[in-house]
This record gives C-alpha cells, sequence and structure tokens, in this order.
C-alpha cells in the first residue's frame, strides 16, 4: 500500500515538473540523441477480422520508427494499462510511469477492400495530444503504405521534419557472379517491401533515377548495344529511348527538379562532357567542354545551379556551375577523389562519393566545400541518394573479392543508423523518389 | 589443378606458343583464384573456363593468317592499360599495329572496341574512363590506315570484368580495350 501510495506521489510530482516542461520535440541535432522512448499499444481492430490487418500495421508504424535510430519502442510488458478501445481517455500517468515520451493509439477497420486506419499522438508529460488525430482510407492491398503515413505523421509531429516513409526507391536488382552479372531495374517501398521488376536482364542497365514526382525513371541501357538514355514511365512501365545529342555514348542522367529537362552525359571522341537536353523543346544544349572527364551531373533544388565532378585537375574532383553551363568552382579539396555529387534537397548539403587510401567513403559537404563529413568507409561504398527530407541517405556497397556480391545501406546524413536495406538478391545504384501523395 | 583440363583439351604442338601463353595466363589466373579461395573461404566461387574466356576456342583455325581465331590469338585482340590511364604502351601499340594490318587485309571485317576499367572507381567515372581506352585504340588504328567508319567505340565501365579477384592481379587484366570483329557492312 505505501508503495503504492509512493509511486502515485512521485507520478504526480513528475507530471507537475512535465507540465512545466516544453511542449515534446525531439531535435535532429548533430550532437548524440538519446533515442525517444514511445508507447505503441497494437491499433484495435474495430472490425470483425481486421485483426491481422491492424497487428501488421502497428507493427510496420514500429518498424519505421525504430529504424530511424531516433526512436525506442517500450515493450509492451512493461504497460501498466492497455486501453480497450480507440475511444477510451488516455491514462496520462499510466505512461509516465513507464516513461513513455509519446504515445501512439491507433484503430484499424476493415470493409469489403477498404482498410481505414486512424491514429491519435499523444504527448505524455504535458498530458495533451500532438496535432489532430487522422484517418486514412484505402485498398486493403494498400496498409502498408497506411502504415507509413501514419509513422511519417508521427515522425513529423514529434521531430518538427517532413517524413520519408512512405516513399519508393528503384534500384538495379543484381543476380549472379561477378563477371557474368546479371542487372534488371527494380522499385520497392524504401523498406525493401513490395519489389516490382521493371525490366528484364536481357541488357544491362544502370544508374536509374526517379522523377521528381516518381512517375518516371531514367536509366542507361545497352539495349541498342551501346549506351544509352532510357526513360520509363513507372505505371505503365513502358520505356522509350530519350533522344539526346548524338554521341558515342549517353548515360548517368538526371531530371531538373520541374521534371522538363534531363541533364546527363554525353562522350564523343572518347571525350565526356555535360549536356542538357529540354523536354518539350527537344533543344539540346551543351553545358561543358573540356578535354577531360565531366559526369554526374545532378541540379540543386533550384534548378539554378549543377554540381558534377570533373578530373581537370588531374583526379576526380567537385565543381558548381551554372545550370546553363559557363564556369564552374571546384569545391572539394580534400584528400583523395571524389565522385557522384548528389544535391541534397533541402539545398544545404552535397553528399559524394569519396575514394581515398585504397577505401571508398560517402560524405556530406556544404555547397561550398567546408565542413566535409564522411558517414561511411568500406570496400567499394558509392551512388548516394536522399531520402525526400534530406536527412537520410542511401548508397550501395560492394564486398571484395570473387564473390564480392552488391547490397543497398542506409545512414543517417549525422553518420549514425548504418542499416543495410532489405532486397531479394544483390542490389546496386538506388534512386529515392519522392514522399508520395 | 584445375589448369590441366583446359590446357589438355586445347594443346597442339603446333601452336605450342599460344597454348604457353594460354597456360600462362590460365597459371596466374589460377593462382589468384586459389589466393582468393583461400582468403574468402569460398572455392567454388571462380570458375576457371569462363573466367579467362579462352580454352574454349578451339586453336586449329588459327593457323590461316586471315581467320578471326588468328586475329584473336595470334595477333591479340586486347591491350592493357595503366591505373585511370588511357595511353597507349609500346607493346599495346605493337599490338594494335598488327591489328591495323590484319583489318586492311580483310576489309570485310567491322571492328567494335569495347573499353573496360577495373572496379576501383565509380560507375561513371569507370564508364567515361572505358570511352577513352577505346577512343584511344580506334584512333590508334585510324592513324594505322584503318578506315574510321568500320570502327565504333563502346565503354562497359566496370561492368564486365574478366578476372573477378579484388587484387592488381585481376585489375590488371581488366583495364582494357578489346577489338571485336565480325562480318558487316560499313553503315
Amino acid at each position: 500500500m505505501m508503495i503504492r501510495f509512493l509511486t502515485f506521489l512521485l507520478a504526480v510530482l513528475f507530471a507537475t515538473v512535465a507540465h512545466a516542461q516544453d511542449p515534446l520535440r525531439l531535435e535532429l541535432t548533430d550532437g548524440v540523441i538519446e533515442p525517444l522512448p514511445f508507447a505503441l499499444p497494437g491499433f484495435h481492430a474495430e472490425t470483425a477480422g481486421s485483426e491481422q490487418v491492424a497487428g501488421d500495421i502497428t507493427q510496420v508504424v514500429a518498424q519505421d520508427l525504430m529504424g530511424t535510430g531516433l526512436f525506442r519502442q517500450i515493450p509492451r510488458s512493461a504497460f501498466i494499462s492497455t486501453p480497450a478501445s480507440f475511444s477510451d481517455p488516455v491514462a496520462f500517468a499510466d505512461w509516465r510511469a513507464i516513461n513513455a515520451q509519446a504515445l501512439i493509439r491507433g484503430a484499424v477497420a476493415v470493409t469489403g477492400g477498404q482498410v481505414s486506419v486512424k491514429f491519435r499522438v499523444y504527448d505524455v508529460f504535458s498530458g495533451s495530444e500532438m496535432g489532430e488525430g487522422l484517418q486514412f482510407t484505402g485498398t486493403t492491398d494498400g496498409w502498408r503504405r497506411m502504415a507509413h503515413k501514419v509513422a511519417d505523421e508521427v515522425y513529423s509531429r514529434i521531430t518538427g521534419e517532413a517524413g520519408y516513409f512512405d516513399s519508393r526507391v528503384v534500384f538495379v536488382a543484381e543476380t549472379g557472379p561477378k563477371d557474368n552479372r546479371a542487372k534488371r531495374l527494380a522499385v520497392m517501398d524504401y523498406d525493401g517491401a513490395n519489389v516490382q521488376y521493371l525490366t528484364d536482364s536481357s541488357t544491362i542497365v544502370l544508374a536509374p533515377r526517379f522523377s521528381p514526382n516518381g512517375d518516371r525513371v531514367l536509366y542507361t541501357s545497352y539495349e541498342s548495344g551501346f549506351p544509352r538514355i532510357n526513360v520509363l514511365d513507372v505505371s505503365t512501365v513502358g520505356r522509350q529511348q530519350l533522344t539526346t545529342q548524338q554521341g558515342e555514348m549517353a548515360f548517368s542522367p538526371r531530371f531538373s527538379r520541374d521534371g522538363q529537362q534531363v541533364i546527363y552525359s554525353l562522350a564523343n571522341g572518347g571525350n565526356t562532357d555535360i549536356w542538357r537536353t529540354d523536354l518539350r523543346s527537344g533543344q539540346h544544349t551543351r553545358l561543358t567542354s573540356a578535354p577531360s572527364i565531366e559526369t554526374a551531373p545532378s541540379f540543386s533544388p533550384d534548378g539554378s545551379q549543377i554540381v558534377f565532378e570533373s578530373d581537370r585537375s588531374g583526379t576526380q574532383q567537385l565543381y558548381i556551375m551554372s545550370a546553363n553551363g559557363g564556369e564552374a568552382r571546384r569545391i572539394s579539396f580534400g584528400e583523395g577523389r571524389y565522385g557522384t555529387p548528389v544535391w541534397s534537397p533541402r539545398g544545404d548539403l552535397i553528399a559524394f562519393t569519396k575514394q581515398n587510401a585504397g577505401r571508398f567513403h560517402i560524405g556530406v559537404m556544404r555547397t561550398d566545400g567546408s565542413q566535409e563529413r564522411l558517414l561511411t568507409a568500406s570496400f567499394l561504398d558509392e551512388g548516394p541518394t536522399w531520402a525526400p527530407n534530406g536527412r537520410v541517405i542511401m548508397f550501395s556497397r560492394e564486398t571484395q573479392g570473387a564473390g564480392g556480391t552488391s547490397s543497398l545501406f542506409s545512414v543517417d546524413i549525422t553518420g549514425r543508423n548504418l542499416q543495410r536495406v532489405s532486397t531479394p538478391a544483390g542490389a546496386s545504384d538506388p534512386s529515392w523518389g519522392p514522399l508520395q501523395r | 589443378m584445375l589448369t590441366a583440363t583446359s590446357i589438355t583439351k586445347n594443346d597442339r604442338t603446333e601452336f605450342m606458343t599460344h597454348a604457353l601463353k594460354a597456360a600462362l595466363l590460365i597459371g596466374a589466373l589460377a593462382l589468384s583464384a586459389c589466393t582468393n579461395a583461400d582468403r574468402f573461404d569460398n572455392p567454388d566461387a571462380v570458375n576457371l573456363n569462363d573466367q579467362a574466356g579462352i580454352g574454349q576456342t578451339g586453336l586449329g583455325a588459327a593457323g590461316n593468317p586471315d581467320s578471326p581465331e588468328y586475329f584473336n590469338q595470334t595477333i591479340g585482340d586486347r591491350v592493357l592499360f595503366a591505373v585511370d590511364q588511357s595511353t597507349l604502351s609500346p607493346q599495346a601499340q605493337s599490338v594494335l599495329a598488327g591489328q591495323a594490318q590484319w583489318l586492311m587485309t580483310n576489309s570485310d571485317y567491322l571492328a567494335v572496341i569495347e573499353g573496360h576499367a577495373d572496379e576501383q572507381g565509380t560507375r561513371e567515372y569507370n564508364l567515361a574512363l572505358g570511352a577513352r581506352r577505346a577512343n584511344a585504340v580506334r584512333d590508334y588504328l585510324v592513324s594505322q590506315g584503318v578506315a574510321a567508319n568500320r570502327i565504333r567505340t563502346v565503354s562497359y565501365g566496370k561492368e564486365r570484368p574478366l578476372a573477378v579477384c579484388s587484387d592488381e592481379s585481376c585489375y590488371s587484366q581488366n583495364r582494357r580495350a578489346v577489338t571485336v570483329i565480325s562480318i558487316g557492312v560499313t553503315s
């Protein structure tokens, strides 16, 4: 009895202190972050037969949040009480007592082929709801997307930043030995679920790039026997060759933010330069003309500038020029070689591949080249791509030796939370698409 | 061990030189393969016949100096490059002089020059580097008198390695430009 009373007293005391606190907000800084503990009781199954999907959705929400490395799920065995229904009042004291900072409650109903998911997020220590409850409805086979949308909302309300869970990644699926590797395009959810193949493996395909709204994919294909750029419509899986300036080889394409222009590399007489093709007018513009290799161009989010790599100094380095070409300024000055620069969706950082002393790294730097930070190190890391919110980078990692295989990894821009992304077989060249609507 | 099968199959006394070359190459590959197998505990990962790309072609026809086999084996269908370079060594130039001579004699043949890179390097850069290498070969053949419209180039970057280990013994074989000939009509 005495112990119970003391617990109660402590809880009241703690709650009072908490009330004086600012509302719950996880600031995503470069410092060490203690994962934020949250409670996620299983979403209520509100209709008969919806238990399975309710359980599945709860699990995906938890996986999304835990996968960021920013949150820690409190085991259900620690719960003091569990709400009997979605509309039950929140027993804040019970959640405070187990130090849950955030509480996520939800419910799922399945009727016909439709599933609806509703949820609310609570700031436990201030005893208030964060934002308003939301409900998503869709077809049953889209249940994973609904779970990702719930997790995106939770992430966004707690961190103040946009989420990235309801997004897809296009990549190259790889099978077979190193000297006879079969490659085909595939698209999947950001977490590796729902893999769908977009091409067969009859020819080499390389480096797919999503359009800004995710409707199309640019990639390099050897279909004609020579490297050319194809445009693939994601919904119909129809593809056609992009008409570029004539050359021996066209590769390394990327869309502009409005999806109306493509920048790419074109090789002529063995010399590779950067070109831009306007999809509406069909006009081709040459942006660089140097005897050196200029490749891997990427637009700034506002479309005014292009970051690219060039070996004009003798080794691969990063440069920024106007979107209309002209003079370029070098931004990479550290030891080693720099390639595959990609402008972050926020515009403040450039992700790149760095090769130094026999190792490969994925890194980020500011657009003036300052504050270079290497996030990974391995035998061969390359080809970074940004999560739509600019917080996470996905890339390819190839292992060493005759049995070497490639797989996808993700890492936070702070260098924390390196994780392998699950794919059915080998995988390379990821391109992260936008947050879906 | 594995080398015995390949060499016996292809051994012909009249082409001892080629067989010897092949044996040396296969031997080198076998050595590197063994190193890898030991290091990575994966002895099944390397198939020598596939890897070497030789041992599959009968050497018999190589006696005919107008045969593709003669071009591929006696003259040599490939030249190798130093790390990051597309410069032709004196040795490479002598192989290419032979290729040019052959192509001028056998004017029914077209050539596609495939430029390759080793795995050290990013995908895009290696594609561009392979294009440089293929083009260096093309320029040399043209300078020797081969009509430019009989030659096309293609870069495979690091997509089609010949040798699969991750050290210089394999990398040096992968940094190559291969002249692939076929009978055809000029465009």
